[in-house]
């Protein structure tokens, strides 16, 4: 007799006296939703990132400790160097954002990835999109917290009031952005022996033209440009968030497919 | 092949709840499966037994849409799978030796996730009925990181019925468990078999695959080489049979 012992083959009888399906069927979707059940999902992803996060704080905490650690370097490495602040702080703002948020994106996949999670998740009943969406505004969250966190330090560091209401849209469509793309890529790369070191390979070319368009801004409000400068690189922006979301939407279930 | 070994049951108007014509997976140059022909009637308990790399995961991936077939039909509770997988996804649970659980959460804030993905209606009375199933309500507020590898198995378990699936693939659900965790895991599963429930469970061990199942296959080399219901099964027999086809000692 085998490690299991018991009963052999089962007559319907048999089978009838044990643990029944429910006696109340356990009414679950049957077909794709609507668009309040796709958002659902994707809520539901977002609560299970952030309760996890939340409960380990190992993401957000290597990742503030990165952006002000980088910004800390810039300080000391740019303060001898008699620059004017207003042109190396857009710079140095979005350097320190891209670098913890590679961190927090590699972190983000991998978790799902090493557990067998990713799987899990691609047996629910859900489009692929609403997953990807779902890991991708996770990012956006995480990633704004560190910001919350970062925009003071820096503005504090540097002697430089760059606290506006203006530099919230582009800091909040800039990371948008950033986690769009990363969150597919790194999708690509948690597959690949070397993912910590193959997602900034693959992403930082891509998002050139959002760090540009970027730091442009940024700096172009930091200065007190006129609206008509700043506009470009908000469409830009605007742009760029558009249609990586839109591909990203399309081609996340080919990525994620063995 | 002879075809004594092969009794897949193809008689007119029985309800599959999974249908497989010809399924092949390539991976580059290599074939894990090979045309695979399998039918399994709704309601009932298929074991599928084989080597390592006789592409057992492969086909469980490819029923439980994780993996897309280079070739072949797959149709699941009637369901095309390549044209509507969300729906096939929605009658299946899978219990492997991947417990898909987040370690951070607690064992029922994971049923809670896993119960909203699928839509669940009255979920927080199905998460407690689950946890008193699988013996862990009282450990319900604990991470899952604080349990022992059976009692993280057991909650798969819970995981993969919390909307309670038509249709169960059991990819080696016994994988790293201890005797005592591997028994009440058999005690499971046992449970697992009801009226309008379908299985596919796949393993190394003939023992635990026969006794519980309704019929038994074997895969070996990406083929199905044997297929015979569990009352028509000689047990000597079949074991020198499954050495035979595996290339093990008997």
């Amino acid at each position: 007799m085998g490690t299991f012992g018991g009963p052999t083959t089962s007559s319907p009888e048999q089978k009838a006296s044990r643990l029944s399906r429910s006696a109340e069927p356990t009414r679950t979707r049957s077909a794709p939703g609507g668009m309040s059940r796709y958002f659902q999902d994707v809520g539901a992803i977002i609560w299970k990132d952030v309760i996890s996060e939340l409960r380990t704080k190992e993401m957000l905490s290597s990742m503030v400790v990165f952006a002000v650690l980088v910004i800390l370097i810039f300080n000391f490495a740019l303060e001898v160097s008699g620059v004017a602040p207003d042109l190396i702080v857009p710079g140095v703002l979005w350097v320190a954002i891209t670098f913890a948020g590679i961190l927090g994106l590699n972190r983000s996949m991998a978790s799902e990835k090493d557990k067998g999670c990713l799987e899990g998740l691609m047996l629910c009943p859900v489009d692929r999109s609403a997953i990807f969406l779902g890991k991708m505004l996770g990012n956006v969250i995480f990633m704004l917290i560190v910001e919350v966190v970062v925009v003071p330090v820096l503005s504090v560091l540097f002697n430089l009031p760059i606290l506006m209401p203006w530099l919230i849209l582009i800091v909040v469509l800039g990371t948008f952005g950033f986690a769009t793309v990363g969150t597919l890529l790194s999708t690509v790369a948690v597959n690949t022996r070397t993912r910590e070191v193959m997602l900034p390979v693959l992403l930082f070319p891509i998002i050139v033209p959002l760090i540009i368009a970027s730091v442009k801004a940024t700096r172009a409000i930091i200065i007190g440009q006129a609206w008509a400068d700043i506009l470009p690189w908000l469409q830009l922006l605007g742009a760029f968030d558009v249609i990586f979301l839109v591909v990203c939407l399309l081609v996340f279930q080919f990525v994620i497919q063995e | 092949m002879s075809t004594e070994l092969l009794e897949t049951p193809e008689e007119q108007g029985v309800d599959y709840a999974i249908e497989v014509e010809g399924l092949t997976k390539a991976f580059g140059s290599f074939y894990a499966l090979k045309g695979v022909d399998l039918r399994v009637p709704r309601g009932e308990f298929l074991t599928l037994l084989g080597p390592n790399g006789a592409g057992k995961t492969t086909l469980i991936k490819i029923l439980a849409t994780l993996s897309q077939p280079t070739a072949g039909f797959v149709s699941v509770a009637g369901v095309d799978m390549k044209t509507r997988s969300v729906e096939v996804r929605s009658v299946l649970g899978v219990i492997s030796h991947q417990i898909y659980l987040y370690d951070d959460l607690t064992a029922e804030e994971n049923l809670r996730f896993y119960g909203k993905m699928f839509g669940v209606a009255n979920l927080e009375s199905r998460i407690e009925g689950l946890l008193r199933r699988v013996g862990l309500y009282k450990r319900r507020h604990d991470s899952v990181r604080t349990y022992s590898r059976g009692m993280q198995q057991r909650l798969s378990i819970a995981r993969a019925l919390i909307h309670d699936p038509e249709i169960l693939l059991l990819d080696e659900p016994d994988t790293g468990l201890d005797q005592h965790s591997a028994d009440m895991l058999g005690e499971m599963l046992r449970d697992l078999n009801v009226p309008g429930r379908s299985i596919i469970m796949t393993t190394h061990h003939l023992e635990r695959g026969i006794e519980m199942c309704d019929r038994v296959a074997i895969l070996s080399g990406g083929r199905i080489v044997f297929d015979r219901r569990r009352e028509l099964l000689d047990v000597g027999d079949f074991r020198r049979t499954y050495y035979e086809f595996t290339g093990a000692k008997g």
